[in-house]
């Protein structure tokens, strides 16, 4: 199979993904967009690799997984905390930082 | 010992009395700190004496020694020493400075008893008599230039003593500005000496200066004259003097020793000491005797009606301070050093007494609430009218014989010399006059309550306050005390006293024309090169000169008697009458209000201007205003940004990468 349909694919799962991030306002599903997003990448990354004949790709894919698992331990973490103190689970509402 | 042993002996001294009871003014108990401090000055007087005999066991023609200790700056042509310089001249200033201060510390033990800060002002009292002996005892000009500001600076100490008193502050600063003025002189001075000869020490100088200057050299005249503004200003002479009435703010000891007996000479010790120079420009010499003439003068009429009695006491200060400034200009120096000390002796005794009065006022210093002492004050009555007496050179007191040398030698020169003397003799006049207005408006008369209830033995008790804007006050620290004393219950004060009077009495017999003139012979070496020593008046002239200053002091004593004791009142009708005249001399010829109009006003204007429109508008305005501006601008723009909405980060984030993105794909092609 031509390199271009995992492309296609890729492109496709990580505009899905950036649109969750863009427009849920859950957390979970941010988190959960996020991953999409990645594994979107992941997913480009072990089809270049096919193309290419090596395995740099494929050992990227998964460093990019183990990341991911990091990430979402923490992000996990803080929304089990967001329920602990009895916050909003709602990304908007989260907007410390604004100067 | 060597002559210059006992030199840094004199020195040594009052420095450690300042050390003990400035460090240990918490541990010394009760009055020891007085005790300690006039001990050190009556050490620093025995060690004069012994520079005294030493200095005199030196062969006559090499009547001088000079030692140092550390060389602080060496540079390759000269080196600055701190070293001292005794000679005749050296040890007689030593010998009045260190006398007449001893005398003064024993006094201000009563006099500033109660005070809360006593052991503060011995220390600051040792503190001014080691400047005053650094000045005099230096041996170079940058030493006389560090005890001249350190003299300056323990005047303004000892003037703003009472230091909550606003006005004592604002007389201290005043005095410290005018004394600052007279510094840069000398330093400038200084500098054009060491520019044109090389040299810095006094002998290197003198013998350098008629090798490099011809007579009358525009440099020499300017170094003369910045000398002169120097001297000027330490010794209150016009148009440098308005600090001195000022300066009575301060406790009454400090007026006898600072104001009276010792720093306010300085200036005419300088002139004495560096006489080479203005031998060289004859110029400047004519201008700082036309200058203490004229300074005579005016203070002699503005005493005439001031009503503070330290007031009055200050202005004869600098009258007679001119006749001594006309005495070291005309060439007529010993004379001119002899008034110097019989004015010592004199100035301190009238300001012991004028404290004594005010204690007995419990701190009023207006004459117009005075009167009738004479009964309740005996010991003060007698003392105080011994000094008006020597001050009036009355016949055969102490300042009969120097006031007249004075104004005989300046006859001697001749010319417009003669102008200046007469001058002298009409302020001789006003003196005998405005002294015993005070004895007879303070002692004579009616007694007043005060006067009425010491005679029943117990002193008046006013309420604390400040005696110049009648402001109330509490008697802690930083204000007088809660005591006042007067002479005939204090023992130090008396013991100070009666020495003073005796030597204003009788101090004039060294220096009886055709008599003794052991003053004149002691100096005589050090002024041995100058081109006058052998111009003085024939003892016959000068006692023609002694019968018409005598004549004048009696005949004006007898009018003030006339105006202030037969027909009172008089002086009132006159003032009625001549409301322009008494209003002028009660001004002081409005020399105040001039340089209030000339300089200060001006300076605060432009300060105020300054602080307004340059600080103000200006520096905070547009400069720090302009920068926070375009800060706080961009900072807006980067605040708009932090929205907090992490979808909106995340949009950006997003559209930041496409953006690279797209960037490097068009930059790639």
């Amino acid at each position: 199979m031509d390199v271009v349909w995992f492309l296609v694919l890729s492109a496709f799962i990580f505009v899905i993904g950036a649109a969750g991030v863009m427009t849920r306002r859950n957390p979970l599903v941010v988190l959960l967009c996020l991953e999409l997003m990645l594994n979107a990448g992941n997913l480009a990354l072990v089809g270049f690799s096919r193309m290419h004949g090596n395995e740099a790709g494929q050992i990227f894919a998964l460093i990019v997984m183990v990341i991911a698992a990091c990430e979402v331990v923490i992000g996990l973490g803080i929304i089990v905390a967001m329920y602990r103190n009895r916050l909003p689970i709602d990304v908007d509402e989260m907007s410390e930082l604004r100067g | 010992m060597s002559a210059t042993s006992y030199g840094w002996l004199v020195l040594a001294f009052p420095l450690a009395g300042l050390l003990v009871t400035s460090l240990g003014w918490r541990v010394l108990p009760g009055r020891t700190a007085g005790w300690i401090a006039s001990g050190a000055i009556l050490g620093s007087f025995l060690a004069s004496l012994g520079a005294l005999v030493q200095v005199q066991d030196l062969p006559r023609e090499e009547r001088h020694a000079v030692d140092s200790i550390w060389t602080y700056a060496a540079t390759g042509d000269f080196d600055v020493e701190v070293g001292i310089f005794v000679d005749p001249l050296a040890v007689f200033m030593c010998l009045v400075v260190s006398g007449v201060s001893f005398l003064i510390h024993v006094y201000s033990i009563s006099y500033v008893s109660g005070d809360h800060g006593f052991a503060r002002f011995f220390a600051y009292l040792n503190y001014f008599v080691f400047s005053m002996l650094l000045l005099v005892l230096a041996g170079n000009f940058i030493l006389l230039i560090v005890g001249w500001a350190f003299v300056g600076a323990a005047s303004y100490l000892l003037i703003s003593f009472w230091y909550r008193r606003d006005t004592a502050t604002h007389a201290g600063i005043k005095a410290f500005v005018m004394n600052v003025i007279g510094d840069v002189g000398l330093v400038i001075a200084a500098f054009l000496i060491l520019n044109e000869t090389g040299q810095l020490d006094y002998l290197g100088v003198f013998e350098r200066a008629p090798e490099v200057f011809a007579q009358n050299d525009g440099t020499i005249v300017a170094t003369c004259l910045l000398l002169l503004v120097g001297a000027f200003a330490k010794s209150a002479q016009l148009p440098l003097h308005t600090w001195l009435p000022d300066a009575m703010e301060g406790p009454t000891p400090v007026s006898a020793l600072i104001h009276a007996a010792t720093m306010v000479t300085a200036g005419v010790y300088l002139i004495a000491r560096t006489f080479p120079l203005f031998e060289l420009a004859p110029t400047a010499a004519d201008i700082g005797a036309i200058i203490g003439t004229a300074t005579l003068v005016f203070a002699a009429t503005v005493a005439l009606v001031q009503t503070d009695l330290k007031r009055v006491i200050a202005y004869s200060t600098m009258s007679q301070i001119g006749y001594m400034v006309l005495g070291v200009s005309v060439a007529a120096y010993s004379a001119g050093l002899f008034h110097l000390m019989t004015h010592a002796f004199f100035k301190a005794l009238l300001f012991m007494g004028a404290g004594s009065v005010i204690g007995a006022m419990a701190g009023i210093q207006d004459m117009d609430r005075m009167g009738g002492f004479r009964k309740a004050m005996p010991f003060t009555f007698v003392t105080f009218t011994i000094g008006a007496l020597a001050l009036a050179a009355f016949p055969f007191t102490s300042g009969f014989f120097s006031k007249d040398e004075v104004l005989a030698y300046t006859i001697n020169r001749g010319g417009g010399y003669v102008v200046l003397a007469l001058a002298g003799y009409f302020g001789a006049a006003l003196t005998g006059f405005y002294a015993f207005r005070m004895v007879f408006r303070v002692f004579g008369g009616e007694p007043v309550p005060e006067a009425k209830e010491l005679e029943g033995g117990h002193a008046a008790h006013g309420e604390p306050m400040n005696p110049m804007t009648g402001e109330p006050e509490d008697t802690d620290v930083g204000f007088p005390g809660p005591e006042h004393n007067v002479a005939e219950s204090s023992p130090p004060m008396k013991f100070a006293m009666a020495p003073l009077a005796f030597l204003a009495l009788v101090a004039g017999v060294v220096g009886i024309p055709g008599v003794t003139d052991t003053l004149e012979h002691f100096l005589e070496p050090t002024f041995e090169s100058s081109r006058y020593i052998d111009d003085h008046p024939s003892a016959g002239a000068e006692w023609v000169g002694l019968a018409a200053g005598g004549i004048i002091s009696v005949a004006s004593i007898y009018v003030a008697y006339v105006f202030f004791v037969r027909r009172r009142g008089i002086t009132l009708e006159l003032r009625d009458r001549f409301p322009k005249v008494h209003a002028f001399l009660f001004h002081k010829w409005y020399f105040d209000e001039l340089y209030d109009a000339v300089f200060v006003r001006p300076t605060a204007t432009a300060g105020a201007f300054g602080r307004r429109v340059v600080e103000t508008d200006f520096v905070q305005g547009f400069i720090v205003g302009g920068t926070t501006g375009i800060v706080r601008a961009g900072t807006s723009f980067a605040r708009a940004i932090q929205t907090g909405f992490l979808r909106a980060y995340a949009l950006l984030l997003l559209l930041g990468v496409a953006g690279l993105v797209l960037y490097f794909l068009l930059a790639s092609s």
